[in-house]
């Protein structure tokens, strides 16, 4: 997607703090395309991964709007290679039959993903990929038919070796 | 009768005072609250009781003499005018309100307060805690309402929190890029006790908000300034809000630099003075806004490229190099790509460009200076008088003359705010209340009542209009209440008079709703409201209406009739650029064109 951003959000984790996040999109009129919040290994922080759409401009006001949040420690752009992203894909497909059974688990064994749970005519498989590559992967099962799909929204990580780089936008100064 | 009744619910003065609690016994979560505000400093409130903020009120009774309550006519009174106690005073202003409507009545004067960057904590009663998402009586989210128009705010949920929490809104309101805190108090909180102990600091880990400039960045735009010909201050209310003046007016006579002053900005450099140029923006001086248009330079310190400023963002100083010095990073290269960006205060990073100027005599810039002096005598701030009629730039001049530009000024918002910008001299920081980025009609009684409680010995003018008195005129009884002194001065045109301008140059002349048919007869209701009313129809009158009511103490009200088809002149219209700047007709220039509203 053009001008796709994924924008890691270290905010401290108390009441509130996550609608002031979302609630800056739309009150200034930015995107979220997708949202992932969890709790970090201090209790205290919570990270927020979301991507967003806009021109390197948007994206920089973006930025410097979520770091003038109070509660808002750090904002780092993981939009480049030295990080590596995630979703999460759980997905249910029929198959009846055993060549149908057959094809879910050559597709399951080719791309890495697993069965979860099973019933007579259907499987749940689960995969986590870069988004892309989850978009391949349900082209792969569509024609065996999907009965059901769900996607987290991405998560990101900096590359080992690399965990201090990512900020593409360095702070002008700290906060207002 | 009502005299009778007003005696009997007041308060008593000569009531024996309790002495101050001892920190180390319990305190109700009430007592607390008021205990954090007299430590921070603030002894006086505006406000208005309600059901959810009794217990404090029951507080605030047995401490009379220690915290001044000025009860309002309505709560966005208490709001505005804790903004004009905060803007005039530099120190933060407080309001407390009730539940649900009262803490909605507030709303217009957060967002007020947010725009313009003005510190303050409003304190709002909330339903108790287990009734808080049931739809109880008087309930408002309040804390969901407000989050896009506070700079932060806060839900009491425990009251061994509420020290910390008033400690944090008063650092958050004053510090960093100043804006509104509301602070949501439930009722059973403000019931529950715990020790009270002020904390000597606050633990925000995530707010570290910058002073200084970058060295570097900041020796960087000295260098423009000293080298560049045609350079220009565009300056703010960020100024005002550090306390830069001084250093701004040093800076300006070092480098001979012209200065223009934003909406928010004036006073910050004194007007009159040979280097000042006049506000710039849609209704700024011809000389300001084409020395921003033919600039190499432009130095914006403390002011934000506001589209009123800017005009059209593609010819805005399209030959100049920008430095934008701003306390808030999110300012810069918000609307206009900056290429000096220095993040800090403005009054810390004037005194960083005074430490590193270059030595010897001040550039000449003559070529510059011929050119804006040109600008200036061919171009001035111009108006024709006519006979019988008072033309509201020659009231704005007598009262310039009457109060010798020493008042403290404010405004509400339309003609009459932009006649007093063009004509009224400030001379001072922290001299000029108006509304500059809401917009906000009815800010200027009560913003006066704050500003004249603030600064008694000071004369608070408030210039309005016939339309924007009528917003929140029931202050006046606040005023006459308190015993202020306040100078009310409606520019009464008989119209929305801004926006019948815009719908004569831009619909037109199509008025859609900007008479009012009726008004009250503005002498008569002053004195209903215990206050003196005076009226000047005609030049003649004008002179003895404004000597008798400066010369009289307390609330005066005086009406002024002024011409109706008076509209406000230099303009650009908006989303023009700035060299299709539109004169007085009679001033030389051509009409406008008619166009699109932007």
């Amino acid at each position: 997607m053009k001008n796709r951003h994924v924008l890691s959000v270290l905010v401290e984790n108390r009441f509130g703090e996550l609608a002031r996040v979302v609630g800056l999109f739309s009150g200034r009129g930015f995107n979220i395309d997708s949202l992932a919040v969890n709790v970090t290994l201090d209790p205290a922080f919570s990270r927020v991964v979301l991507t967003t759409r806009g021109n390197e401009a948007i994206v920089e006001q973006i930025v410097k709007q979520l770091r003038k949040l109070i509660r808002v420690q750090k904002v780092v752009d993981m939009s480049d290679d030295r990080s590596i992203e995630r979703e999460l894909c759980l997905v249910t497909v029929q198959a009846a039959g055993a060549r149908a059974r057959q094809e879910v688990e050559r597709i399951v064994a080719l791309t890495g993903a697993r069965i979860i749970a099973y019933a007579p005519a259907a499987f749940t498989v689960e995969t986590s990929a870069a988004s892309q590559e989850i978009d391949q992967f349900l082209e792969l099962l569509r024609p065996l038919g999907i009965r059901d799909m769900v996607r987290s929204a991405p998560i990101a990580i900096a590359r080992p070796g690399t965990e201090a780089a990512g900020e593409s936008i360095p702070p002008l100064g700290g906060v207002a | 009768m009502s005299s009778a009744r007003a005696t009997a619910l007041s308060s008593n003065p000569n009531e024996p005072q309790p002495a101050p609690a001892s920190p180390a016994e319990p305190m109700r979560g009430a007592r607390i609250l008021l205990e954090c505000l007299l430590e921070e400093g603030a002894d006086t409130i505006f406000g208005y009781p309600g059901g959810a903020i009794l217990h404090v009120y029951d507080e605030l009774a047995k401490m009379r003499g220690r915290i001044r309550h000025v009860l309002v006519r309505h709560e966005q009174g208490a709001v505005h005018a804790a903004e004009g106690y905060a803007r005039s005073s530099g120190r933060v202003g407080v309001a407390m309100v009730t539940s649900g409507p009262g803490a909605t009545n507030t709303i217009t004067g957060l967002a007020n307060a947010y725009m313009d960057s003005t510190p303050i904590v409003v304190i709002s009663g909330q339903v108790a805690t287990h009734l808080i998402g049931n739809d109880a009586f008087q309930e408002a989210d309040i804390v969901g309402i407000t989050r896009p128009c506070t700079k932060y705010n806060y839900l009491v949920r425990d009251v061994h929190e509420l020290a910390v929490i008033v400690k944090e809104a008063f650092y958050l309101a004053r510090s960093g890029r100043p804006g509104p805190v509301l602070i949501d108090l439930p009722k059973d909180v403000s019931a529950q006790s715990c020790a009270f102990s002020y904390p000597s600091r606050v633990d925000l880990p995530s707010y570290r908000p910058s002073t200084l400039g970058h060295p570097l960045q900041v020796r960087r735009a000295v260098e423009l300034m000293a080298k560049t010909e045609k350079a220009v201050l565009y300056v703010g209310g960020g100024v005002v809000a550090s306390n830069g003046s001084a250093a701004l007016l040093t800076l300006a006579e070092r480098l001979n630099l012209p200065v223009t002053p934003t909406l928010m900005g004036l006073g910050c450099f004194p007007s009159g003075h040979e280097l000042c140029l006049g506000m710039l923006g849609m209704h700024g001086t011809y000389a300001a806004n084409m020395a921003m248009a033919k600039a190499d330079l432009v130095v914006a310190i403390g002011a934000r490229f506001d589209d009123r400023v800017t005009g059209k963002l593609e010819e805005f100083a399209k030959h100049a190099t920008i430095v934008h010095v701003d306390i808030d990073p999110a300012s810069v290269n918000k609307n206009v790509k900056v290429d000096v960006p220095i993040v800090g205060d403005a009054k810390s990073v004037l005194e960083q460009m005074l430490e590193v100027l270059p030595e010897g005599p001040a550039p000449g810039r003559d070529a510059w200076w011929n050119t804006l002096r040109t600008w200036q005598r061919d171009f001035p701030l111009s108006y024709r008088d006519e006979p019988g009629v008072i033309k509201p730039q020659a009231l704005m001049r007598a009262l310039a003359a009457i109060t010798r530009g020493e008042a403290i000024c404010a405004t509400d918002v339309g003609q009459h705010q932009m006649w007093a910008a063009q004509y009224y001299p400030v001379r001072h920081g922290r001299s000029w209340l108006t509304s500059g980025g809401l917009g906000t009609m009815g800010y200027g009684l009560p913003a006066a009542m704050g500003a004249a409680l603030a600064k008694p010995h000071r004369t608070v003018l408030l210039v309005t209009g016939d339309g924007s008195f009528q917003m929140t005129l029931q202050e006046l009884a606040t005023c006459v209440a308190e015993n202020l002194d306040v100078k009310v001065v409606i520019m009464n045109n008989g119209c929305l008079g801004m926006v019948r301008q815009w719908q004569e140059l831009f619909y037109s002349r199509r008025y859609s709703e900007v008479g009012m048919k009726f008004f009250p007869d503005f002498v008569k209701l002053a004195e209903a409201y215990g206050a003196k009313g005076l009226r000047a129809t005609k030049p003649e009158e004008l002179s003895a209406v404004l000597e008798e009511g400066f010369a009289t103490r307390g609330v005066v009200v005086m009406d002024v009739i002024v011409s109706e088809e008076e509209n406000v002149y230099p303009m650009i219209p908006a989303g023009a650029a700035h060299y299709e700047i539109v004169m007085a007709p009679d001033a030389g220039a051509a009409p406008p064109e008619p166009r699109d509203l932007a």
